[in-house]
């Protein structure tokens, strides 16, 4: 083809299919058009109609979650949700996932997962500065875990890192569910002033459109529409459509971006992510009610003799389209000329309702754009309530001793130092807690103010049970905020499910999106921004469903914090009540290799009680921690082992100690301190008790005995024994 | 005391290298990597962490060969002080203003924890404010501080007193347990931990204030 116009391939029915649509879909395509679409017309259809873009599954569901709040400056529908942090500051954020280009190729899927979330946030003029990330892989001695964990590990690092952004918690989870299709979500949160926040939408007719960043190559062409696909045997074939980052770039790119913006030139602007060209030029124009020209000739190419199609359609990382102020053009290319970046006028907004993309001459496209945006197909999906769990079958009698053990000795529940090592967790000098114990804090540069973030869900809870499960996502990652002494603000959800044609998948969506809805109402959290990935099967069987909830807590001072740590003589308080209960518990699965059993019952309105206690004694605690996974048990010796010191739990029974019910956080606090908190407790009206004491060299649950030194060495040893 | 900051395209411990040098009293100037000159009066040159050109080539390679760069060589020729850490250190050997070089670590990973250092001499104005032998906490973040020189650099860095940090539990097989070392007139140090990063209560550990309020001291005297 070199030195020749290639000449588009015909519209085929198999053609169509490739490009994961639907017949109905084509069809409505034709009806838009009332002609049938060119090749670069189609490849632009199958980018923007795709699951991945279009939400067509799940907008009429998201629609009903609560977006709205005082402090919210804007929620879903830019780039990140942007949140009121007082004093003229505002925190920008969002959670994305990057699953099906992980499990491809883990190293770059991930490294440009971390790519496309930190792009998000500094595309609304905030300077990224807290990551997280939480990660799903499939069982620990499958074949293909180990590699993925090396890879998606390398490529977060990689990427953070070098772009300088401290990564400060997530989760890492082993389950056979996910041994197909590896989940990877990616939270960034920036800072900016909140009267100085960038939106999308373009206006002014006749304004450049300009392409700032790297040059575009064939890279993830076609990304977007093999994210909204099953995987299968074939799945090595798709290597190619994986996107390749470069950090360096990006930094560059951001650096250049905020000080673009506080130049006065950019009218809107919007990163080129999934479908890069296409999505961000339709997505300006459509949000502005205005038509974009672009003349691809003039467009950044690293490859030669690329078509119109492949350039709408490539996924190449490090790239924005921006809508500038035209008398600023000579200040604008100067400051990407300042940084070594590319800077082209590939277009310009045009009064008509059009979509029009020429190349070497020819017009290769001619689309209605408001309806390109507008139109995509939504559908009400048939679901199924998932049916209650049968009851849990009885539970035999096991040593205390060895249980804990069980849970601390594997991957999923021991300390992660071989994951967060790896990501620099302190990089602008901010950070006032390193991963590893509950949310992350960051502090809000040159104020006494600081972030906490957290990310939480205990999928096995959302398969048996998916409304209590979304509702139990939520609380828990708003007790990780209130046990730091955090305020919680919003929250952003990455929901990762299967198939959603399959009606027992879209039950299991409908009921978490029930419960996330609940919950956000009625702990004031809203969801100011997320992500929604479907598909997430592999021959047919899909991952446990995956709510991923992420969320912000604001310290008006960092004296309010919670971060001290247990100590030689404090007494172990437990905040909330404790039934016991143990269906779908970390227990369960860990010791007895059993998921059964209903999810724990979440009471939000003991939440909120439990949460506010805590805030307003803070004073008086040493250090806390919320109860999950591994009940009581788990969660005294994790404080009992960050700080040094032994440990002393009065009850020997399983329920008491491993027991997974809500609403639960356990206190560290001195004799003098914990009498002060009972008696705060009972005017309160929350139920707190002494369930034990911190100090010594052992850990003992009732008469049974180890030493805390041997614990230790199995907590600490157990992931890179098992995963390095 | 006058302190420049350099900043290369893709630094990003600049801003808390030059927070690092406000707080203990130095006055900071941000240098950008294409100016050819320092600020008139500059008492030190701050080098900082991050990852200049991407740690394309070779950590530090690429801003070795700056305009600034020359700069920076002429000034430590002159007698003037100049602290890298991190990439900083990188760059300070790939100058040849320190010798040796700095290898991937031995475990292959990028390694960020807080790491215990011993102060190996106190006769510095880096390390003015630590006593010969003290042992302190301060984290490392990076994937290339392995450090490499042969068996006589070694030994003379010793002899002369040149190695200025150990690790107490070599975390990325550095020779001899290297940290950091000393320039001959000991006006120049590199080291692979961050002193900023252990600067301030909200760090979790201040044992690196004392390097920059020694440091500030000693050049506000002189």
């Amino acid at each position: 083809m070199r030195g020749k116009t290639m000449q588009e391939p015909a519209i085929t029915d198999e053609l169509i299919a490739a490009h994961g649509l639907k017949p109905e879909e084509y069809a409505e395509i034709l009806r838009l058009l009332n002609r049938a679409p060119s090749f670069t017309e189609l490849g632009i259809f199958s980018a923007m109609w795709n699951e991945h873009c279009s939400y067509k599954s799940s907008k009429k569901w998201l629609r009903t979650l609560p977006t709205d709040g005082p402090q919210v400056i804007c929620g879903p529908g830019e780039n990140a949700g942007v949140v009121d942090i007082g004093d003229g500051q505002a925190v920008v954020f969002k959670m994305e996932s990057h699953n099906h280009p992980s499990y491809i190729e883990p190293y770059q899927g991930a490294a440009t997962g971390v790519g496309g979330i930190l792009r998000d946030v500094f595309t609304m003029g905030a300077r990224p500065i807290a990551a997280m990330n939480a990660l799903s892989f499939g069982e620990v001695d499958h074949p293909k875990t180990r590699q993925l964990v090396h890879g998606v590990v390398e490529g977060i690092g990689g990427y953070g890192n070098c772009f300088g952004v401290p990564t400060v918690g997530g989760e890492v989870r082993f389950h056979p569910a996910y041994n197909g299709n590896c989940l990877v979500n990616a939270f960034a949160a920036g800072l900016a002033e909140a009267d100085k926040i960038f939106y999308s939408a373009a206006s002014g007719v006749g304004m450049p459109v300009v392409y700032l960043g790297a040059k575009t190559g064939r890279d993830g062409v076609g990304g977007a529409t093999m994210a909204s696909a099953e995987f299968d045997e074939g799945i090595e074939e798709k290597r190619p459509t994986v996107q390749v980052g470069d950090p360096f770039t990006e930094k560059r790119l951001m650096e250049a971006c905020l000080e673009l913006m506080a130049s006065g030139a950019v009218i809107s602007i919007q990163d080129m992510g999934a479908a890069g060209l296409t999505c961000s030029a339709v997505e300006m124009g459509d949000k502005g009610g205005l038509g974009i020209r672009l003349d691809l000739d003039a467009v950044p190419q690293r490859e030669t003799a690329m078509t119109a199609y492949e350039m709408m359609l490539s996924e190449s990382q490090e790239r924005m389209l921006m809508v500038l102020r035209p008398e600023k053009e000579a200040e604008a290319r100067a400051i990407f000329e300042k940084w070594d970046l590319d800077f082209a006028i590939v277009g310009e907004t045009i009064p008509e309702d059009r979509f029009l993309i020429l190349h070497k001459g020819d017009c290769k496209a001619d689309l209605p754009l408001s309806k390109l945006a507008s139109s995509a197909p939504e559908y009400d999906r048939p679901w199924v309530e998932t049916p209650p769990a049968p009851e849990m079958a009885e539970v035999p009698g096991i040593d205390p001793i060895d249980a804990l053990k069980a849970l601390i000795g594997s991957p999923n529940y021991a300390a992660k130092h071989w994951v967060y090592e790896q990501y620099d967790s302190q990089v602008m000098a901010d950070t006032v807690r390193r991963p590893g114990l509950g949310a992350g804090i960051v502090r809000v540069h040159g104020t006494p103010k600081a972030l906490a973030f957290t990310s939480d869900v205990t999928p096995r809870y959302v398969r048996a049970n998916p409304v209590e499960g979304g509702r139990q996502a939520v609380a828990e990652a708003y007790r990780n905020l209130c046990a730091v002494g955090a305020r919680p603000q919003a929250a952003t959800d990455n929901l990762n499910f299967g198939n959603p044609e399959k009606p027992e998948i879209m039950g299991q969506f409908v009921g978490a999106i029930q419960g996330i809805g609940e919950a956000c109402r009625a702990l004031d959290m809203p969801i100011v921004s997320g992500n929604v990935s479907l598909y997430n099967e592999t021959d047919g069987s899909p991952i446990l469903p995956t709510p991923t909830i992420g969320a912000v807590g604001l310290l008006d001072s960092l004296d309010d914090l919670i971060g001290g740590a247990a100590a030689e003589g404090h007494l172990a308080l437990l905040l909330g009540t404790t039934t016991g209960h143990l269906g779908q518990s970390a227990l369960l699965a860990e010791v007895f290799h059993r998921e059964d059993g209903d999810a724990p019952h979440v009471d939000l309105a003991a939440e909120r009680a439990h949460g506010d206690f805590l805030r307003a004694n803070r004073r008086l605690i040493a250090a806390a921690t919320d109860l999950a996974d591994g009940g009581l048990a788990l969660a005294a010796f994790e404080m009992a082992e960050a700080g040094g010191v032994g440990l002393h739990l009065d009850a020997a029974d399983t329920p008491t100690l491993f027991g997974e019910d809500q609403a639960r956080y356990l206190i560290a606090a001195t004799f003098d301190a914990a009498e002060a908190l009972m008696v705060a407790a009972g005017k309160a009206g929350v139920p707190l008790v002494t369930v034990g004491r911190f100090g010594g060299q052992t850990v003992s649950f009732g008469g049974h005995v180890a030493p805390m030194a041997e614990l230790s060495a199995l907590f600490r040893g157990a992931f890179a024994e098992a995963l390095g | 005391m006058k302190a420049a900051v350099l900043v290369f395209p893709g630094s990003n411990c600049d801003r808390d290298l030059a927070v690092a040098f406000r707080n203990a009293g130095a006055e900071v100037t941000m240098v950008w990597h294409k100016d050819d000159a320092l600020p008139a009066g500059v008492d030190v040159v701050g080098i900082p962490g991050g990852f200049s050109f991407g740690d394309y080539l070779r950590c530090g390679a690429i801003a070795a060969r700056s305009p600034i760069t020359r700069a920076v060589i002429e000034h430590t020729h002159r007698g003037g002080y100049a602290l890298g850490i991190c990439n900083g250190f990188q760059v300070l050997t790939e100058t040849g203003i320190l010798p040796g070089a700095l290898m991937r670590n031995a475990g292959l990973k990028f390694v960020c924890k807080p790491v215990d250092l011993t102060v190996e001499t106190a006769d510095s104005a880096f390390t003015a404010g630590y006593t010969g032998g003290q042992r302190i906490t301060i984290p490392i973040a990076h994937h290339d501080g392995n450090y490499v020189a042969d068996a006589d650099l070694v030994a003379r860095l010793r002899a002369e007193g040149r190695v200025a940090f150990t690790y107490c539990d070599n975390p990325n097989g550095s020779v001899a347990d290297i940290a950091g070392i000393l320039s001959e007139n000991r006006r120049v140090l590199g080291l692979m931990p961050h002193p900023e990063r252990a600067a301030e209560p909200a760090h979790g550990g201040t044992d690196g204030a004392a390097l920059f309020r020694s440091l500030v001291g000693a050049l506000a005297l002189a």
